[in-house]
């Protein structure tokens, strides 16, 4: 039967690790489901999970289908199992469509990817872009977002010493999450002094290499009783895609991000966003991009980042007290992260980071070359 | 009638394919995806306006194009909506249609358009699958799809002389029906007195499967629209096409499962006993009037056929020999030519319910069935035996 909303159950995350070279994957996403059972006590089959929405990548893995490789160890041995082959945020926005129309009531996210394995994470997104002109001229996600960042310090007036401020408060953050990646305290002239990736983007403006795991027990309104006492319910969820060449879009216009925002936002009711959320949580693998898209999600004008930083507009919105993607989330899966955190601070679980009485939050990812696709999570308690 | 209750009905109102071909060399990846997507909509007379998601997929290995999706925004018109990627390997198409399905039944979207394709002339599809397999224990075994496993089960069950001839009959039927569908890839014009023939002369690949008995590498795309009722009920410029239910079962390539000493459940049978159970099928050989199959060999067309039809014994070689699976057979399989005849992977598991909805349109041309088509049946493979089957219905009577 069909049911009116969707509660996300329980989560559980891997610790971010910069090379897990020890580890397989199977074993990581094995810790994570263990985890979760431990949480919910869920079965699989008849009248328990029958449907199981992976996210991970063939490039990432190395492997054609590479959901293939994880379908018994998630449990999806005779049931249905389909993988998020985008970032991972997008599976909670299907799992959430899955449940609401009847087909299913409870679904499974499992999503895993470990950076480390790949010579280069530039290699790879290399192969993003089209082999006629792009990736003949050596572009790659790092030097799209080298672009869009310049773009953006023009804009909007960002500095160099306000993305090392941004640096040094994502580690000041990740020292109190027990699963980020980069947890060591640095100080803003070790941001500014680490070499240059791609103009403008230093090292430590871009997020650390990274291997993770993160699960999700996801279910209708009717069952979610029985698997916890702290539902967390999705009340909105939307993406959008802007066009592929650079020469077709306005790299500081933010159109996917305001659009993915207004849908998500009128789906969950909620006017003015700013207002609603008490914590938000945003995919900033580049410093940068963390004023960026918070522009982009309405917390500040057009063009304002640089002053919303100035005034101390992240602590003031509570954005990525995990740290972050800054800190160091696997590309694929940096998005089921961000909604992670976002869950464990509506169910007063996020520890040393937790925001009192927090009843709506915000979750954000973004795929593609420069923010080309953008989805937008709402939760609220 | 025993159903399975959706949130708000769903019907197919718009296909579009491409021509398949091993060279679609006039075309880059987006402009091919851009022919389905345009076919699609004039189809359904619609604009892009009236979409409000796209749903992607494909295998990005095949072409080595990472998050293909993003370039394909030009050619699939996903600028300014929302958008999925899913895969599933070779299910993918019918995953898609199956994701499509429970968007639209969500009430989060109204019209979806979901798009497949494969362009398997840029890359090594057969290394591309081989890459599927585990880098540490079984990569080095992997053949690709190349297998005669179930040519030597079914020759040890019922006897060679009778599954050779079995296997090259379908195969020969399977051509017929390709030679009626123009825009299939390969099209031989085969008769059945070249059976004993093709047994001797067609090159052995692997133990008894013969090159003849395999699927193609082809080139193409093919899209899908679906809304809701609601949407149904305003007019639409072709005949609605329902999707009653349908099921995935998905099966790991763990050690029981490949080399174990009895055979596992096949996934094939184990979804549709699903599938049936849930809509009080009790007979699917009586109650479908058309099955279009994922065949991706003629061994496994024969042996597959047993399983999705829950068959018993040598029902299936009977059928097959009496004709039962030709265009004015009892159940008719594959009018288009199936697989066997043209593979776009990330296309050919959505080409089959979209065959199959042609059937119940009564559009699709040379390759029409004779008879009235009211109840389809389509199904996925891929991976290491996965399995999704779609239920498509003429009539909302439910």
């Amino acid at each position: 039967m069909a049911t009116k909303r969707v509660a996300i159950c329980a989560v559980a995350q891997h610790k971010n690790e910069p090379d897990l070279w020890y580890r397989r994957f199977q074993n990581m996403l094995l810790d994570v489901l263990e985890d979760l059972q431990g949480q919910t006590g869920f079965k699989y089959g008849e009248g328990g999970v029958e449907m199981i929405v992976s996210t991970s990548d063939d490039f990432f893995d190395a492997r054609t289908i590479s959901n293939n490789g994880v379908t018994d160890v998630i449990g999806g041995q005779y049931l249905a199992e389909e993988k998020m082959a985008q970032e991972g945020l997008n599976a909670i926005g299907y799992a959430n469509a899955i449940i609401l129309s009847g087909h299913k009531d409870l679904v499974l996210i499992m999503g895993h990817c470990k950076e480390s394995q790949g010579e280069s994470r530039n290699m790879i997104t290399n192969c993003g872009f089209d082999p006629f002109y792009g990736r003949a001229t050596g572009l790659d996600y790092l030097n799209a977002a080298g672009l869009q960042a310049r773009a953006y310090m023009k804009k909007s007036g960002l500095t160099d010493d306000q993305m090392a401020e941004i640096v040094v408060r994502s580690r000041q953050w990740a020292a109190k999450n027990p699963y980020a990646n980069a947890q060591e305290a640095i100080p803003a002239g070790k941001v500014k002094s680490s070499p240059m990736l791609c103009d403008p983007i230093r090292q430590l403006h871009a997020y650390p290499v990274s291997d993770g795991a993160v699960g999700l027990l996801l279910a209708s309104e009717e069952r979610a009783k029985e698997f916890t006492d702290k539902p967390v319910w999705i009340t909105g969820f939307a993406n959008c895609m802007d066009t592929f060449f650079f020469g077709d879009r306005d790299l500081t216009s933010n159109f996917a991000l305001k659009n993915a925002t207004e849908k998500a936002c009128r789906k969950a009711g909620i006017q003015d966003l700013k207002k609603a959320a008490d914590v938000v949580e945003v995919m900033d693998c580049y410093a940068y991009q963390q004023p960026m898209w918070m522009e982009g999600l309405g917390f500040c004008g057009d063009g304002e980042g640089a002053r919303f930083i100035a005034e101390g507009g992240p602590g003031k919105h509570r954005v990525n007290l995990s740290g972050g993607t800054l800190a160091g989330n696997p590309l694929i899966i940096a998005g089921l992260y961000r909604a992670a955190e976002a869950t464990l601070q509506l169910q007063g679980g996020a520890g040393d980071r937790q925001v009192p009485d927090a009843k709506c939050a915000v979750a954000h990812s973004t795929n593609g070359p420069a923010g080309q696709f953008h989805s937008v999570l709402i939760l609220e308690a | 009638m025993k159903k399975h209750i959706k949130n708000r009905n769903v019907a197919i109102i718009g296909i579009g394919q491409t021509t398949l071909s091993s060279h679609k060399e006039d075309q880059n990846q987006v402009e091919m995806v851009s022919e389905a997507v345009r076919n699609a909509l004039a189809d359904a007379n619609m604009t892009l306006d009236d979409i409000d998601c796209i749903v992607h997929g494909n295998m990005e290995l095949f072409e080595m194009q990472f998050q293909p999706d993003m370039w394909h925004a030009l050619g699939c018109g996903s600028y300014g909506k929302d958008e999925y990627r899913i895969t599933t390997g070779g299910t993918v198409g019918a995953t898609l249609v199956c994701a499509s399905d429970s968007l639209v039944a969500s009430g989060q979207y109204d019209t979806v358009l979901c798009l497949g394709f494969e362009k398997l002339q840029e890359g090594n599809t057969t290394g591309g699958i081989t890459n599927m397999a585990d880098p540490l224990w079984f990569r080095n075994l992997q053949t690709g799809a190349l297998t005669s496993t179930t040519a030597t089960e079914m020759i040890k069950e019922f006897g060679k002389e009778r599954v050779l001839r079995a296997a090259m009959k379908y195969r020969i039927m399977i051509d017929k029906h390709a030679m009626l569908n123009e825009r299939a890839h390969r099209r031989l014009g085969l008769e059945y007195d070249q059976l004993e023939t093709l047994m001797e002369t067609s090159p052995q690949l692997v133990g008894e499967l013969r090159l003849i008995h395999m699927c193609s590498q082809s080139d193409g795309a093919c899209a899908m629209i679906l809304t809701n009722e609601d949407r149904v009920k305003k007019g639409t410029a072709k005949p609605p096409v329902w999707i009653r239910d349908h099921e995935t079962s998905h099966r790991g390539e763990n050690m029981s499962n490949l080399y174990g000493a009895k055979k596992p459940k096949s996934t094939h049978r184990d979804c549709a006993e699903k599938l049936f159970k849930r809509n009080g099928i009790e007979n699917p050989l009586e109650y479908f009037d058309v099955f279009e199959m994922y065949d991706p060999s003629a061994y496994w067309g024969l042996d597959w056929l047993r399983e999705f039809l829950l068959l018993k014994d040598d029902e299936v070689l009977n059928l097959m020999e009496a004709g039962e699976f030709d265009m004015d057979g009892k159940l008719p399989v594959n009018p288009s030519g199936g697989v066997i005849a043209s593979n776009p992977i990330g296309a050919t598991a959505m080409l089959r319910p979209a065959e199959a909805a042609l059937q119940i349109r009564g559009d699709a041309g040379g390759h029409q069935i004779k008879k009235e088509v009211r109840h389809a049946l389509a199904s996925g493979f891929g991976g290491t035996l996965w399995t999704v089957m779609l239920m498509l219905e003429k009539e909302l009577n439910w």
